[in-house]
């Protein structure tokens, strides 16, 4: 009974904070939604006991996405209001008849397959942050440390795209030093050029 | 009022529409980013109710991934949008086509 009313607010919530995510025209409106969104999915995973999960979740999304999106948005105009697509109606129409035919192939696919067996299953005995770590760091090892590679791949490519010139601060340069840095950028990309 | 797969399945696949319809409509690639992490939201309760009620742990596994793979997205997809907006002072999709083909 408890779980079916959880159930039921939290899927309002999700869907009300997602669709003030893909509809309003304010970005600072977008994000807000956005995070309160990712804590209130967290809420499912803790409904479907996968707790260490639903921690997971809360930490990197609203911790570590949220404060990037924060962060990149610092550099972006938000307080100008999105201009929304304008495209043609025939492509957006047939475009949307075609995700809706994947989307249903996707949710109907289990129906071929309904033998299916469970290779890891939920050991009833420990907690799901031990069960999690006894499969991931047996059957799941190998992803585990591509995954790491990857999240390394993705942070040196994050410093060395955004970190360029961040070593100059431009609160604590005079106004002069600025100019030149400027003249000494332009003369140099004019010599580049040529 | 059993909670079933079913009920999972539906609202995984509400909010995967929710988001498809923000890739379709966004012109602002940092909105486009918003409904690329809604998407990968939508699989990832699909996953772990699917694991729930199957008894597996594989599929909370997959869902883990999921989130480090959307993480990677973000930091590069984020350090490109800056160095982008550097240059040109505009993050809208309608001005990158620099290629004319």
């Amino acid at each position: 009974m408890f779980e079916a009313i959880a159930f039921y607010l939290f899927a309002a919530l999700t869907i009300v904070m997602f669709t003030i995510t893909v509809m309003t025209s304010q970005a600072l409106y977008a994000i807000t939604a956005m995070a309160a969104g990712m804590i209130f999915i967290s809420a499912f995973f803790f409904i479907l006991g996968a707790d260490f999960l639903g921690a997971i979740q809360i930490i990197v999304y609203t911790g570590a996405v949220m404060a990037l999106y924060a962060f990149g948005m610092m550099f972006f105009d938000t307080t100008r209001d999105v201009v929304e697509k304008r495209t043609n109606p025939q492509i957006v129409f047939v475009l949307g008849v075609l995700a809706a035919v994947m989307v249903v192939a996707i949710v109907v696919a289990p129906i071929v397959s309904n033998n299916i067996q469970a290779l890891y299953p939920v050991i009833p005995e420990v907690g799901n942050s031990q069960a999690v770590g006894m499969v991931l760091f047996t059957k799941y090892l190998v992803p585990f440390e591509v995954a790491a590679v990857m999240l390394l791949v993705a942070m040196i490519a994050g410093i060395v795209l955004a970190g360029k010139k961040m070593d100059k601060s431009l609160t604590l340069m005079g106004e002069e030093e600025i100019e030149m840095m400027q003249a000494g950028n332009q003369s140099h990309h004019e010599r580049g050029e040529h | 009022m059993e909670i079933t797969l079913s009920h999972y399945l539906v609202l995984s696949t509400v909010l995967f529409t929710i988001g498809l319809i923000g890739v379709m409509r966004r012109k602002n690639l940092l909105m486009l980013f918003f409904a690329t992490e809604i998407l990968l939201n939508a699989t990832n309760i699909a996953f772990a109710a699917i694991s729930h009620y199957i008894g597996d742990l594989s599929g909370q596994l997959f869902a883990f991934f999921i989130i480090a793979i959307a993480a990677s997205e973000v930091a590069v997809g984020l350090g490109l949008l800056i160095v982008w907006y550097k240059r040109t002072g505009k993050i809208d999709l309608d001005q990158m086509t620099s290629m004319r083909g």
